[in-house]
């Protein structure tokens, strides 16, 4: 279960922006929309751990995330939160085998090739994990940034724009392979997006003013 | 994966800009390690050479000329000295030995030292196989000289005159090898020795055939002309007066003749005292200016490679601003990518550190095989304590390189750095 309580957020400029309060229950598939400049990226960096918000409470799991130490805060993302950028970063040196045993490694777990595979078979690609980054098609890429994702079985799986820069059919086939996985995994979902087409996918929904 | 394995594959996606730093780095260090080696060999050997010698009195003339020629075997001897008045320096109650010698003669440009018993002594000299010369004509080689001359006991050869040309041989007799001395490591290993007398001999004999002798020993020779008549028979010591040495190797018997005894040479005698220790030094100061500039060349390049390093590693991590900041959201810790940054600096200033030295190694080898004169023979494969300081410095220059880029990737702001996105 994750919590979002009184939460708002000052920016350098002094500009403040503040947050609903947020409830999400396990295995919950959320939607969270907002125009660009609402203070959606913000929301989504203070929920992953990446920023800490001038005041208010996030509670993953009973674990309150900034009270954290700025290492055990880290290690606590590797391990229950998996995040999609709006583009797939991957390391450009690192095979794509490696790359996923990376997001293991840096979450302090041990390398699992068994799983590693598993994942890649369940996103179609494992004819691909010996190739490098540069190699692979956009497409291809989005799949192995999901892979990364949820490599750790994540509590918490959230996507940063996923289908703003693809067309329909692709849209709807990266957000169908986002339910999906994280139904095999058992995440909870957070889909930030200002893309409508998505809407109608999701019941629950976190609308930014 | 360790951050180890990280840096490593960060620097092998960027061969390129990868090896021109290694390369760099190779470089510097590469001059830096020959020229570590070299000077250190060298004011080795000048040492061990002259380590028990306190002063040489010879002919007037340069003095670090004397001392190259008497103790080094170098340079060509500034000239000759009265056998008479060098004996009586060599009575003086300042000087504890007092060593002969008489050159002018080579065989196959390794020179033939006349010499007694005190230069056994002075070099503390042993036979490996065989004994010392016991008559004239009998002599005991040095263990370079019977390796590379190919030469045995009781073998023979002719000497040639001169310190280096085989052009002009005294075919009148022959040298025996009487005995081959156990590797000394100093110069005494190229040198062929045998006693005073059959140096006199030699070029009485060759006065008789050869009326154009040349170089240094072009007036010893006229001095002997005039008593070839009725001295030919003679004993070696019977016509004293009349013979001369090259120089005179003075072990002093107390510090005190430190003060007194070059005084003494020079003021009253016609000939002249070298200490070696000045000449070594003045020497060695001299080679030193050389030295200097390169190291400073060397250093420079040192510091181009570091700048290189440096920017390298700026300039990628601008490029891989976001690459960390999703390592940091894969749970990496902002200390574990100051090590990746630092291991990557590291890794390639290190790499070019070895092959650096490796290569100054493998260079001054081949230098040293190609080298004519085997007196200062240069070595390769001499590994020197100091070269620690070599690794030292490369491990400093590639922490200096990445500390500023690894403190940046551990300061940097991910959430800044993916909203940019």
């Amino acid at each position: 279960m994750i919590s979002l309580k009184s939460v708002s957020h000052e920016y350098p400029g002094g500009h403040r922006i503040a947050f609903k309060d947020w409830q999400i229950n396990h295995g919950d598939q959320w939607l969270l929309l907002g125009e660009s400049g609402s203070g959606k990226t913000t929301l989504l960096h203070v929920l992953t751990g990446i920023l800490k918000p001038s005041a208010g409470e996030v509670r993953i799991n009973e674990t309150s995330i900034y009270g954290l130490s700025s290492k055990a805060l880290d290690q606590f993302r590797g391990r229950n939160i998996g995040i999609i950028f709006q583009r797939p970063h991957l390391i450009k040196s690192l095979s794509i085998t490696d790359n996923l045993v990376l997001a293991q490694s840096f979450a302090g777990l041990p390398t699992d090739l068994d799983r590693v595979n598993e994942v890649l078979t369940s996103l179609g690609i494992a004819n691909k994990k010996k190739a490098y980054p540069n190699e692979l098609s956009q497409g291809q890429l989005q799949r192995v940034s999901i892979a990364r994702a949820v490599i750790n079985k994540p509590e918490l799986l959230i996507a940063d724009e996923p289908t703003s820069s693809l067309d329909d059919k692709n849209a709807a086939a990266v957000l169908e392979l986002l339910l999906q996985q994280s139904g095999i995994n058992q995440a909870t979902l957070v889909v930030a997006t200002h893309d409508k087409r998505v809407k109608d996918a999701f019941t629950n929904t976190y609308e930014l003013a | 994966m360790s951050p180890l394995k990280i840096s490593w594959k960060s620097l092998w996606s960027k061969p390129l800009s990868s090896a021109l730093n290694i390369m760099l780095i190779a470089f510097g260090t590469g001059i830096l390690t020959i020229l570590l080696l070299a000077s250190t060999q060298i004011s080795e050997k000048l040492d061990n050479n002259s380590k028990d010698i306190d002063l040489v009195v010879g002919a007037k003339g340069s003095p670090l000329q004397l001392i190259l020629s008497s103790i080094y075997y170098i340079d060509f001897p500034t000239g000759n000295i009265p056998l008479k008045e060098a004996m009586e320096l060599a009575r003086s109650p300042f000087v504890k030995r007092a060593v002969p010698l008489a050159l002018g003669d080579n065989y196959n440009g390794t020179r033939i030292v006349g010499t007694d018993s005190n230069f056994v002594s002075l070099y503390q000299l042993k036979t490996a196989q065989g004994k010392f010369w016991q008559k004239d004509f009998e002599a005991a080689i040095g263990a370079t000289v019977a390796k590379n001359q190919n030469l045995k006991i009781g073998d023979t050869f002719y000497g040639a005159h001169g310190l280096s040309s085989s052009s002009d041989v005294h075919k009148s007799h022959p040298y025996v090898v009487s005995g081959i001395m156990t590797p000394q490591g100093n110069v005494t290993d190229n040198l062929i020795l045998t006693n005073v007398a059959s140096v006199w001999k030699m070029h009485d004999e060759h006065e008789d055939h050869d009326h154009d002798a040349k170089e240094a020993h072009e007036h010893e020779a006229h001095d002997h002309k005039a008593h070839e008549a009725h001295d030919h028979e003679a004993d070696d010591h019977s016509n004293d007066e009349s013979r001369e040495l090259t120089s005179l190797l003075i072990q002093y018997r107390s510090p005190m003749s430190v003060a007194m005894f070059p005084r003494l040479v020079n003021e009253t005698t016609n000939m002249q005292a070298a200490s070696p220790a000045q000449e070594s030094t003045r020497l060695f100061s001299l080679i030193g200016v050389g030295v200097d500039t390169l190291q400073w060349f060397a250093i420079l390049i040192m510091f181009i490679a570091a700048i290189s390093v440096f920017v390298n590693l700026y300039n990628s991590l601008k490029e891989r601003n976001y690459d960390l900041a999703i390592m940091r959201t894969l749970g990496a810790s902002r200390t574990k990518l100051f090590l990746i940054v630092i291991a990557e600096g590291i890794m390639l200033t290190l790499a070019g550190t070895i092959i650096g030295i490796l290569l100054g190694h493998l260079v001054l080898e081949f230098i040293g095989s190609n080298q004519e004169s085997s007196q200062a023979q240069l070595s390769g494969f001499v590994l020197l304590y100091n070269e620690i300081y070599l690794f030292v410095a490369g491990l400093g220059i590639g922490i200096f390189a990445a500390i500023i880029p690894a403190i940046q990737a551990y300061k940097s702001n991910i959430s800044k750095i993916l909203a940019k996105n």
